[in-house]
């Protein structure tokens, strides 16, 4: 039960307790502390009313004994007795929106991408350093080190604890968004915990931000990719979108999904995440309509014009205007680097009878994810038989482990 | 309560732009001191003589060692910088903006000065 509770309030305890004490280790320190005084008395004594309340009561107290206790100048005193005095209803008051600056002080540009991360999961996940660590495979004392360098920054800095004013605020959102879908990029294969807490932070955002539409397009994004994961996988290699057993989808995700996806519709304030994601409920409604997603490719390539983009529109164009068209529109981009490249101008090439062997085998060279290479190989092997439509599923499913934070990056 | 930020300008080692070039630069650079001033951001500066008229001193023992500088061996060196209070980074960092579009296409490092 603690646990639980752990789990969902961990961040907005924390993100009060900050607002009361300045300080994010103190905030900390005061929320374990409550945490652990939690673990001990509700077996006894039972689960509080309101745990989160507790949770926050409690904390608040720990931190006012503690400051009492080495309040040695006038300060800290003052500190204590501040605390003190401080109204109840304030606190419950200002949660959500306590919360909320704490993402923005987590997802600052100040702060490397990768401490970004950490701290979001650290402080709004409620993730243990070692699970932080664990999931993005790296030693526990480097992730440690990385997430007290950061907040050493956010305070030595003065990175502050607020909400942007509105004139940064969609450059400031823009880094948020792209810190948690890169949480679930980095979980959606085969770290469904990750991709999980992803979506979980994507309704935290929801919840705290309702007037943002890319904030939506992002959670419906996210719940429609998540929604084929039990399909997708299959004794560890990886399955297509057409030969995914349907009965596996999560019907929950994918009607949420669509329903969120409909609903950024209405608003008729596209970005990249919206977009995203109606491109993908146009898949999650088979058979796929592909001049629908030509369409919004051409949305999605207009708004934010990238190579990688016009890869994936080229490859439903293959679709509607056959696979000359797409392989011209592929030869002319520059991704030589990008697996996925090879690979669809190795579809695209074998449609039109041409030998597409060097493709799979430049792709091979640059894939690095094991069930790709798999998948690759297997394709050497057999060397024909695939569709251009397969490897738009192919590259939807990739191109989401994609790593980069950027949005124009996970065009679907 | 304010914190105070450095505000380095990076410059890559080389002569100086010409006159024409750099006097309007320097005025610009002068109106946002001004600037910072009339907004009480503003608490030092400076621009710096080249590095190579640099020396590099070392304690060793009893002795110090002297050095032709500069003290790294980069391409590009500080030369000058500008001490400003604020009161967060985002305060800071809109100055910091403001001084890397006068200095175009100089890079500009912000850093919080310690006590």
């Amino acid at each position: 039960m603690v646990e639980e509770v752990f789990r969902a309030e961990y961040g907005r305890a924390v993100s009060v307790l900050t607002r009361l004490l300045g300080d994010i280790d103190l905030a900390e320190e005061a929320v374990q502390d409550a945490f652990a005084t939690a673990v001990r008395r509700w077996p006894a004594e039972g689960v509080p009313p309101s745990p989160a309340g507790w949770i926050i009561t409690t904390a608040r107290n720990r931190a006012v004994d503690r400051l009492r206790r080495e309040a040695k100048g006038h300060e800290k005193h003052a500190q204590a007795e501040l605390l003190r005095h401080e109204p109840e209803a304030r606190e419950v008051g200002d949660v959500a929106d306590d919360r909320l600056r704490l993402i923005f002080t987590c997802c600052h540009p100040s702060l490397g991408t990768q401490a970004q991360v950490a701290l979001t999961l650290k402080l709004l996940g409620g993730l243990t350093t070692a699970e932080i660590a664990r999931a993005f495979l790296v030693p526990e004392p480097t992730m440690a080190q990385r997430i007290v360098r950061a907040k050493g920054k956010i305070r030595a800095a003065r990175i502050p604890y607020r909400v942007p004013r509105d004139a940064d605020l969609p450059d400031r959102l823009k880094a948020v968004l792209a810190v948690v879908y890169l949480i679930f990029n980095e979980g959606w294969l085969d770290r469904a915990d990750l991709a999980d807490e992803a979506i979980r932070l994507g309704r935290v955002l929801a919840e705290l931000m309702p007037d943002e539409p890319e904030v939506w397009g992002l959670l419906a994004l996210m719940l429609l990719v998540a929604s084929r994961r039990d399909a997708r996988l299959r004794d560890g290699g990886i399955v297509l979108l057409q030969d995914q057993d349907r009965s596996l989808w999560n019907a929950e995700f994918v009607a949420e999904g669509q329903e969120l996806v409909r609903r950024c519709l209405r608003w008729n304030r596209p970005g990249p995440y919206q977009l995203q994601a109606a491109i993908n409920a146009v898949h999650s409604d088979p058979p796929t309509d592909w001049h629908q997603v030509v369409a919004l490719y051409d949305q999605l390539v207009a708004m934010t014009p990238s190579p990688v983009v016009a890869l994936h529109r080229a490859v439903a164009l293959a679709e509607t205007e056959g696979p000359r068209a797409a392989l011209r529109e592929v030869d002319a981009l520059d991704l030589d680097r990008y697996h996925l490249f090879h690979a669809v101008r190795a579809d695209l090439l074998h449609r039109l009878g041409e030998d597409p062997a060097a493709a799979l085998e430049a792709a091979l060279d640059r894939a690095e994810h094991p069930a790709e290479r798999d998948l690759l190989r297997e394709r050497l092997g057999r060397l024909g038989g695939l569709a251009a439509a397969d490897q738009q599923d192919h590259a939807d499913d990739h191109h989401e482990r994609d790593q980069q934070p950027h949005p124009d990056r996970h065009a679907t | 309560m304010t914190q105070k930020y450095l505000l380095s300008i990076y410059q890559p080692d080389g002569d100086a732009p010409p006159p024409e070039v750099l006097g309007p630069i320097m005025a610009n650079l002068e109106a946002l001191n001004e600037e910072m001033r009339a907004k009480g951001a503003w608490v030092f500066a400076v621009g710096l003589h080249p590095p190579s008229t640099a020396t590099v001193l070392k304690a060793k023992g009893d002795d110090v060692l002297m050095t032709d500088g500069p003290f790294t061996e980069g391409k590009e060196h500080i030369g000058g910088f500008t001490v400003i209070q604020a009161e967060d980074l985002d305060e800071a960092l809109e100055w910091g903006r403001r001084l890397a579009g006068v200095l175009s296409p100089l890079s500009i490092e912000v850093r919080p000065i310690a006590g």
